[in-house]
């Protein structure tokens, strides 16, 4: 099952992240990629050099936008210039699918720039997922939303993380943009385990894989997208894949970013994974992956993340 | 103080969510907890906003766990939400950055976002607002309040050059038989006029360049630009400079123009018909020199067509 109706029924590889300091590399030496994941937001701009990347990157390569701002979780309401702005880009680059977080970042119009976690409650489920209804209706593509990393828990929960992202996009009836690196981020910070955690979403609803390092601290972990990916996390994916199938991946990689090539290299190592769980499945190895059959990574500029100093910091 | 816009916390948090307004509540309270500004030793305030302890308010709505308080998990969120916005502005403005030095730049932008949290969806209009509050918080930049108020300008101009909204250029068959005395014509959106009381760009120019070749010189970023000892610049000696900051061909440039190609620039900009803007220039201005700008203008992309809305 490499694809499904949340991700436009395509069947994508692994994609690169498309971040500035590989633009030269890519626009000269146009390498081969399945596809690109952008940031939205780096591109909701209203001219110069950002659009005009786009645009030669959409020349030759396929495009996937994901987000960092719509705050679906937000009391808020969606600001419609905003969804206007990205109505736009979504013409342009013709995504198939869009994905954003499944989290808030502001109230009254101020923005902390951050994903932060959600209150696992009915209510707030049900208002997450009105808005989401709301913008897929209004941008008419499929939307996938992103579970992100945290670090705190609220007293009001009423239930799982997982019972919460499955109760909001069985609501919304959208996709899932499984982050495995942050299932086990969050495993290691609030003490669940990450297998209950795969085991109980709705597997059908998966539509895209996010695989990312992260920084492990004496009492938690921080989300860093600032290293390779560790073994447990390549663990999840590859139960990630045996479950929801072979699905469109994207390694992130935010930080101390290396060379596209070796960005590149490590986005490849997902392709061992993939082969296994084709095995595993009986599936023919070659016949859902990418076209290309090259494939991988990260993500951009002012992505909500643990910065540097903000690390050092928290490390003191 | 509570940060411009934002609406007040409410006393307590819900202690369940059953409607929007309960989910407005709680999100609010957790906004303040972030926004308020750390201690000098990054930690968070010692006080809520209605005086009793930050504990004692962040315990109502955040759980701890077996190896951290909840005011420890939250503060990962605080520093997060600080530092990077710090980082921000701190990309937006090297040369405010090297006038004032680390310590006052630091403290500068603290106090600035603590009044102007950021009210888009993007970082990139992070600084915005800067070259108001220095304005309005002379005591941040002193001795030096009017250069850094140039300097914020300056580099934010900046910003809206390198993506801001450009307009079809206007050709030479664009003005075709339109009488200069009905003539009105715009300047791009992404173009901005500056008048200052120092070589600002020169001065900006000049810290860029040591910061650069400090940068090759301690090999990274790992190493954070701040532990690295610097040269200093000095401060530009007062001198009236007219700088437009555009872009051409995808780049970000800065022009110096001379005082009356300048006004000319500030009237067309204002709406003035190209023969009131002329006349703005002043007498002493050559027919041949104004044909010799616009020419340059032209060529530059400065000017663009009106919208047909």
């Amino acid at each position: 099952m490499p694809a499904n109706r949340f991700n436009a029924f395509t069947d994508y590889g692994i994609g690169l992240g498309l971040r500035v300091p590989h633009y030269q590399h890519i626009l000269e030496k146009k390498p081969t990629c399945d596809w690109f994941e952008i940031i939205s937001e780096n591109f909701m701009v209203d001219g110069g050099r950002p659009l005009h990347v786009l645009d030669q990157i959409l020349e030759q390569y396929r495009v996937v936008q994901h987000g960092v701002s719509m705050y679906f979780g937000s009391a808020d309401k969606i600001d419609r210039a905003h969804l206007k702005k990205l109505k736009a880009l979504v013409k342009r680059t013709k995504t198939p699918w869009l994905s954003d977080h499944l989290c808030w970042g502001s109230v009254d119009g101020r923005f902390t720039h951050d994903l932060l976690p959600m209150p696992y409650t009915f209510s707030a489920a049900k208002r997450t997922a009105e808005k989401i209804r709301y913008v897929r209706d209004v941008l008419e593509v499929p939307i996938c939303v992103e579970n992100v990393s945290s670090y705190a828990e609220f007293h009001v929960s009423e239930m799982t993380e997982w019972e919460f992202l499955s109760e909001v996009t069985e609501r919304a009836d959208c996709g899932i943009l499984l982050d495995v690196n942050n299932i086990y981020v969050s495993s290691q910070n609030h003490d669940f385990n990450p297998m209950a955690y795969l085991n109980g979403v709705p597997h059908d609803r998966v539509g895209q894989i996010h695989v990312a390092g992260h920084t492990k601290f004496e009492k938690y972990i921080l989300d860093t997208h600032d290293h390779p990916v560790l073994d447990p996390v390549w663990q999840l994916y590859a139960h990630a894949i045996r479950q929801c199938g072979v699905t469109a991946t994207l390694l992130e990689w935010d930080d101390k970013i290396p060379s596209f090539n070796e960005v590149h290299d490590e986005a490849m190592k997902a392709n061992a994974y993939i082969a296994s769980a084709r095995q595993a499945t009986g599936k023919v190895a070659g016949g859902a992956g990418s076209p290309s059959g090259l494939e991988f990574v990260e993500k951009h500029a002012r992505e909500p993340r643990t910065t540097r100093r903000a690390v050092a910091t928290a490390k003191a | 103080m509570i940060p411009v816009g934002l609406k007040p916390a409410p006393p307590h948090a819900p202690k369940r969510l059953r409607t929007d307004a309960d989910l407005r509540a709680l999100q609010r309270m957790m906004t303040h907890a972030l926004v308020t500004p750390l201690t000098a030793d990054d930690q968070l305030a010692p006080r809520w906003s209605d005086g009793r302890p930050m504990a004692e308010a962040i315990e109502e709505f955040i759980k701890p766990n077996a190896r951290l308080t909840a005011v420890e998990r939250l503060r990962i969120y605080s520093i997060s939400y600080w530092y990077r916005l710090i980082d921000g502005v701190y990309e937006d403005a090297p040369g405010l950055r090297g006038l004032l030095g680390e310590k006052k730049f630091d403290a500068l932008v603290r106090a600035y976002l603590a009044k102007y949290p950021s009210q888009s969806f993007t970082m990139r209009n992070l600084s915005s607002r800067l070259p108001q509050f220095i304005r309005e918080t002379p005591r941040l930049t002193a001795p030096d309040t009017a250069l850094a108020h140039a300097i914020a300008r300056f580099e934010w101009a900046q910003t809206e050059a390198f993506d801001g909204e450009a307009k079809p250029v206007l050709t030479p068959d664009d003005l075709a038989d339109r009488p200069p005395a009905k003539l009105r014509l715009r300047l791009q959106p992404y173009l901005s006029l500056l008048a200052f009381d120092w070589p600002v760009d020169d001065y900006v120019l000049a810290i860029k360049k040591r910061d650069a070749l400090r940068s090759e010189a301690s090999n990274a970023i790992d190493h954070g630009p701040r532990a690295v000892s610097r040269k200093v610049v000095r401060r530009p000696p007062r001198q009236k400079t007219f700088i437009v900051v555009h872009r051409y061909d995808l780049r970000l440039f800065y022009k110096r123009v001379d005082a009356p190609a300048f006004k000319m620039l500030t009237a067309i900009a204002a709406g003035r018909t190209l023969v009131q803007a002329v006349a703005a220039a002043g007498p002493s201005v050559k027919p041949e020199e104004v044909r010799e700008w616009f020419a340059t203008w032209m060529e530059l992309g400065w000017f663009c067509k009106r919208s047909r809305s």
